[in-house]
């Protein structure tokens, strides 16, 4: 913050009502000049607190009145941006990891449920619902399961590698919704849906976000610990047990899938409205001026 | 953490942390038909692999009360071309052969002489659907014992009247719920669902349940493409629950 306020005071001082403008070619190479100078002391300003930035940048100005030369603020130098580091390469790795993994296991679970797509007895069988088959995978039930039962190896490692990262790095604070984002679920969904102000961020997500995420990391421990209950519930007799038995389980199953296919398209819209630089930060880690304030 | 940071080193940055995600990049080899198939198939071999590794031998499924037992109407005919292969009941005998120490021709009733076992047990269809239902017979493991089968040879292969084929792992052959099933909900085994003797394994898929079984065979080799009916095309050959 005490940059911001740094920033501004150098906007006003420097502004071209108090100060004349150059007029000639080489009186604007000296302000290049001055400007590389005035950068440098500010940087060093930076390490201090927030009043030294202050007390620094004052006589800093005067000087630049006084030779009567505009300066750039340190913010609008070309070349310099604020950006932030906000994806560690494991977790950018796993989201992309999952993503895919994510979408053969629905896409082929969707295959899957059509050969009996029903939670009821098989006899006398309902269907529940008639997914296209356009939108499924593997062409058959055979097929299907092939490509379920490779990438749940991708889906649960990616998926257990992400937790212990984020566990092991404490980067989940950044994401997990606590009892603390409750107030600021409101003014987001309204400044989302019902175009209300944007609320102040602070943080890398706002409450809405948090709660998008939390909940996907749910939906993500969820079919996989109902997955493995419906692929040996025999072996893991227990776990069944807590799902409330087998048929039961494919039911928890089915909802863990509802559940990401809440989440998507809401993800996609998010994504698709913030623009590349956002997107691109999922690639290569850098987001480019981000929207919050640290 | 926000910095601020030269464009051109930001730019560069980002290029290089990008170039780290390469490794996933190698999933797009999924994208290619021609090997897919192949890359799919491995997989499930995989899975089928780790399941065998981590079979209990001796833990059991789980069982059920007679009130939890679907009624004999509900509990649905499976098969993969006629229900009924019309086994001719009188002269059905079991052809036993492979690494045995008394190959032979058994009759149902050497079989029913063996201890019965009758549980009440869940039957999962790969397709998703499970009935519990009632079954009697005995057990797997007694029957190779009976015909002094070599129990550390790796399969049990199977042949049925229908041509329908299957093959267990011997683990789960010797599994203590394991039977050669010629009993439902007390009544000798109609027709529709295997008569005289079909496979029932609590802890196999309802594809491995062979019905009207024909030919038992101990052996340590699987024919390439023989390995199943179903498994021959894509179904998972462990199928265990």
């Amino acid at each position: 913050m005490a940059n911001d306020e740094n920033r501004e005071e150098e906007k006003k001082g420097s502004s071209p009502n108090s100060v004349p403008e150059p007029e000639g070619a080489g009186a604007g190479e000296e302000c290049v000049i001055e400007a590389t100078v005035g950068k440098v002391e500010t940087v060093d300003a930076e390490s201090l607190p927030g009043d030294a930035t202050i007390a620094l940048a004052e006589p800093l100005m005067m000087a630049e009145r006084a030779e009567g030369c505009e300066a750039e603020s340190n913010d609008e130098e070309p070349g310099v941006v604020r950006a932030a580091y906000e994806h560690p390469t494991a977790i950018r790795i796993t989201h992309w990891v999952n993503a895919i993994s994510l979408f053969v296991m629905v896409t082929s679970g969707l295959r899957i449920f059509r050969a009996f797509p029903s939670f009821g007895p098989k006899i006398p069988e309902k269907i529940l619902i008639d997914v296209p088959k356009s939108l499924t995978l593997g062409g058959w039930l055979g097929g299907a399961l092939q490509w379920h039962f490779t990438f749940m190896w991708f889906f649960a490692a990616s998926g257990i590698f992400y937790v212990v990262y984020q566990i092991a790095s404490g980067h989940y604070r950044t994401l997990i919704f606590t009892p603390r984002d409750v107030p600021g679920v409101w003014p987001m969904a309204r400044h989302y849906f019902f175009f209300g102000p944007k609320p102040q961020q602070t943080g890398q997500y706002n409450a809405l976000q948090k709660l998008a995420y939390t909940s996907a990391i749910g939906f993500g421990a969820l079919s996989l610990l109902t997955g493995i209950v419906l692929y040996k519930p025999a072996q893991f007799s227990w776990l069944a047990f807590l799902f409330g038995g087998f048929h039961l389980t494919r039911i928890w199953h089915f909802a863990a899938m509802c559940g990401f296919l809440a989440f998507i398209p809401g993800h996609l819209i998010m994504v698709a409205l913030h623009g590349w630089s956002n997107f691109y930060s999922m690639l290569s880690g850098w987001k480019r001026e981000p929207e919050y304030q640290e | 953490m926000i910095t601020r940071i030269d464009e051109k080193e930001l730019k560069r940055q980002s290029r290089r942390q990008l170039l780290k995600l390469a490794p996933v990049a190698a999933l797009g080899i999924f994208a290619f038909p021609k090997v897919r198939d192949r890359l799919v198939e491995a997989g499930v071999r995989f899975s089928d692999w780790a399941a065998g590794e981590t079979f209990r031998s001796q833990h059991r499924a789980q069982t059920f009360s007679d009130s939890e037992v679907v009624p004999f109407e509900k509990f649905p005919y499976n098969g993969y071309d006629v229900l009924d292969p019309e086994v001719d009941l009188e002269r059905w005998t079991l052809t036993v052969e492979g690494d045995v120490q008394h190959p032979g021709e058994y009759k149902l009733e050497q079989i029913q002489a063996l201890p019965k076992v009758s549980q009440n047990t869940r039957h999962v269809c790969v397709e998703g659907w499970d009935v519990v239902g009632s079954f009697g017979g005995s057990l797997i493991s007694d029957f190779l014992k009976l015909v002094g089968a070599n129990t550390s040879a790796r399969f049990l292969e199977v042949e049925c009247v229908d041509d329908y084929y299957e093959s267990i792992d011997m683990a789960s052959a010797l599994h203590p719920q394991s039977l050669m099933c010629y009993e439902m909900y007390g009544r000798p085994l109609d027709r529709k669902h295997g008569a005289p003797l079909r496979l029932q394994m609590p802890t196999k898929l309802g594809y491995k349940q062979a019905k009207y079984l024909d030919t038992v065979r101990v052996t340590n080799v699987l024919k390439a493409g023989r390995t199943g009916y179903w498994e021959d095309q894509g179904y998972s050959w462990f199928g265990g629950l």
